[in-house]
């Protein structure tokens, strides 16, 4: 796509300074599971991701993870893999924490605290902490505060984020069959992702005929859960220059961005707007480039709703026009502005939104992961041709936007760029 | 000692004795009483019970009695359940009523928008047919169910008494 004008030449709060450099992952797995550890996948993700940027154990000496009690701490997975840490944090979180933790390594390494780290996830979200919260934490006696919320059987993520979705259906006529074709695209991608848990193409109809979650949410309009683990790594922009890839350069970042009365953001409203509404402020001035110029969107898909209320709010389309954005091509691989190129989390596997800051990153180093033959010089000559089992490149892509979601209230950002 | 119960059968609920602002509220809903924290300083009422005011920093509160009418603002209906408490209980309706006091204030988009379930008159939850009336819109009244001595939930049941609009509800 036409390269945008980017004022590269009068970086903002560190903007093109700091570089994605290395990406790995874990196979996406159900039935059987992954059959082992969250320490033992976060190591070999992390070990991945090491030798994807063409770096030693010795080159990172920084290390961020984040979880919900269900994972591995950071040391482990250093001393699995002979890393000294000049610096490590294990963060509480979900969703939007990708994008907050890239902020938070550009911090701790402008800081002069450490030279380059690698964050990373690790779940058994299918074999052992349910993340669509069944199993042994949905009968956990309810305490406190979470009475005004659990007691009445509002606890699951779709459950907590129904009345946003239902209130956007009221406010905007948004009709089911739009909503739905977040996931029809979303199959279309999947099916050119080999490591795509689901690659079957589904059809509005296998949406809207799916039985019901949580109105207004089918069984389709869920995302799908996995076990497994994703790595990423962050360094300055000098010395991605010397590593392996095309250097990926972060542009900006905002993190865990909330609505007012984040303990209970229903309090306020309107309650079909999220975070991104004030995330975007962020987002963009600090990037230097708007919507218009972003060729890639990674709107977080826990949901077919999430990915639609995201691209609304950080103004891909105007606030209310997210069904028709979503549904009338423009989102789906040849169209405008693809989102989620892997499948997102509703088709490739469910990773607390690090697999879609991977996907953008080899999306711009116009690498993606796909059927299409290798050359001589170790890449995928693409084809550009987005039928089943093809090809999922997008052509000249520059610029990407990854939308995170942890909840209506809370959400997170970050625009990269090829270098 | 703080409260402690089972509610359907199988959910623990407790407060500890600690939580002096969830005390406080749980202790007039044993009562079947709605009460909620008003400011000393800026008057203004705020759900759920929280420390300080969220409008003006205030630490120092008292509570107020408040009528538990309102309309639905929005609703998710649960037709797969997660807890095992509400298994077999399905489909169940999850509510977000705007109090009619203080609904708009200080900001047009803000009220006091009060979680429940749509029960019957008694607390319990309500039926499929009734499940099936109830969407946004809908004039609800308060109602409690009783968890245990001295523990009780405030839910929701339909104003029976206020003229009803033709809610709207999810396009089938």
């Amino acid at each position: 796509m036409a390269g945008s004008e980017i004022d590269a030449g009068t970086p903002r709060h560190l903007a093109d300074k700091y570089a994605i450099v290395g990406v790995g992952e874990t196979p996406y797995l159900r039935g059987a599971g992954s059959g082992r550890t969250t320490r033992a996948m976060g190591t070999d993700a992390v070990r991945s991701a090491i030798l994807d940027a063409g770096m030693k154990a010795s080159d990172i000496d920084g290390m961020l993870s984040y979880s919900n009690n269900d994972s591995t701490p950071a040391p482990f997975i250093a001393g699995d893999l002979g890393i000294r840490l000049n610096f490590y944090m294990d963060v509480y979180g979900g969703g939007s924490s990708t994008e907050a933790l890239v902020g938070i390594a550009i911090g701790v390494i402008e800081a002069g605290m450490c030279k380059a780290v690698v964050i990373f996830r690790s779940m058994n979200g299918y074999s052992q902490v349910r993340i669509g919260g069944t199993g042994a934490r949905s009968a956990v006696p309810v305490n406190g505060d979470a009475l005004h919320s659990r007691a009445y059987g509002w606890q699951a993520a779709g459950q907590m984020f129904a009345p946003s979705f239902m209130r956007h259906m009221h406010d905007y006529g948004t009709r089911p069959e739009q909503v739905a074709m977040v996931k029809v695209i979303h199959s279309e991608h999947a099916s050119n992702n080999p490591k795509a848990l689901y690659r079957k193409r589904v059809t509005v109809d296998e949406v809207l005929n799916s039985r019901f979650i949580v109105k207004p949410l089918h069984l389709l309009d869920c995302c799908v859960e996995t076990d497994n683990a994703n790595a990423i790594i962050v360094t300055t922009a000098d010395r991605a220059r010397d590593l392996r890839h095309h250097p990926v350069l972060i542009r900006s970042v905002v993190g865990r961005c909330c609505k007012p009365r984040a303990d209970m953001h229903y309090q306020h409203g309107p309650i079909s707007r999220v975070a991104g509404y004030y995330a975007k402020d962020i987002l963009w001035p600090n990037a230097g480039v708007g919507p218009e110029d972003i060729d890639i969107t990674g709107s977080y898909d826990a949901f077919t709703f999430t990915t639609m209320l995201q691209l609304e709010e950080y103004g891909f389309c105007k606030k209310g026009e997210g069904p028709e954005y979503v549904s009338d091509g423009t989102i789906r691989l040849g169209g405008k502005r693809p989102n989620n190129t892997s499948g997102g989390h509703l088709c490739e596997g469910y990773t607390h939104g690090i697999a879609m800051v991977i996907e953008n990153v080899r999306q711009l180093r116009h690498d993606a992961d796909d059927s299409c033959p290798i050359g001589p010089d170790g890449k995928r000559q693409h084809t550009y041709d987005y039928r089943e089992g093809g090809c999922r490149q997008v052509k000249d892509a520059e610029l990407t936007a990854n939308l995170g979601w942890a909840m209506p209230g809370t959400g997170s950002a970050m625009v990269m760029r090829r270098g | 000692m703080g409260l402690q119960g089972t509610y359907l059968g199988g959910m623990g609920l407790t407060v500890d004795d600690l939580d002096q602002e969830n005390m406080a509220y749980f202790g007039h809903c044993a009562r079947h009483q709605f009460h909620l924290q008003a400011c000393d300083s800026c008057q203004r009422l705020r759900y759920p019970p929280t420390t300080a005011c969220p409008w003006c920093m205030t630490l120092e509160s008292h509570w107020v009695p408040v009528e538990g009418k309102g309309a639905v603002h929005s609703y998710g209906e649960v037709h797969h359940a997660i807890q095992p408490a509400f298994k077999g209980r399905t489909p169940y309706m999850i509510l977000l009523v705007d109090l009619d006091t203080q609904k708009g204030e200080p900001t047009p988009d803000e009220a006091l928008r009060v979680a429940g379930n749509l029960c019957l008159p008694d607390g319990t939850l309500a039926p499929p047919e009734m499940v099936a009336k109830v969407g946004i819109g809908t004039r609800m009244r308060m109602v409690f169910a009783d968890v245990a001595d001295g523990l009780s939930l405030p839910q929701w049941t339909i104003d029976e008494d206020a003229p009803q609009p033709v809610p709207w509800r999810y396009p089938e």
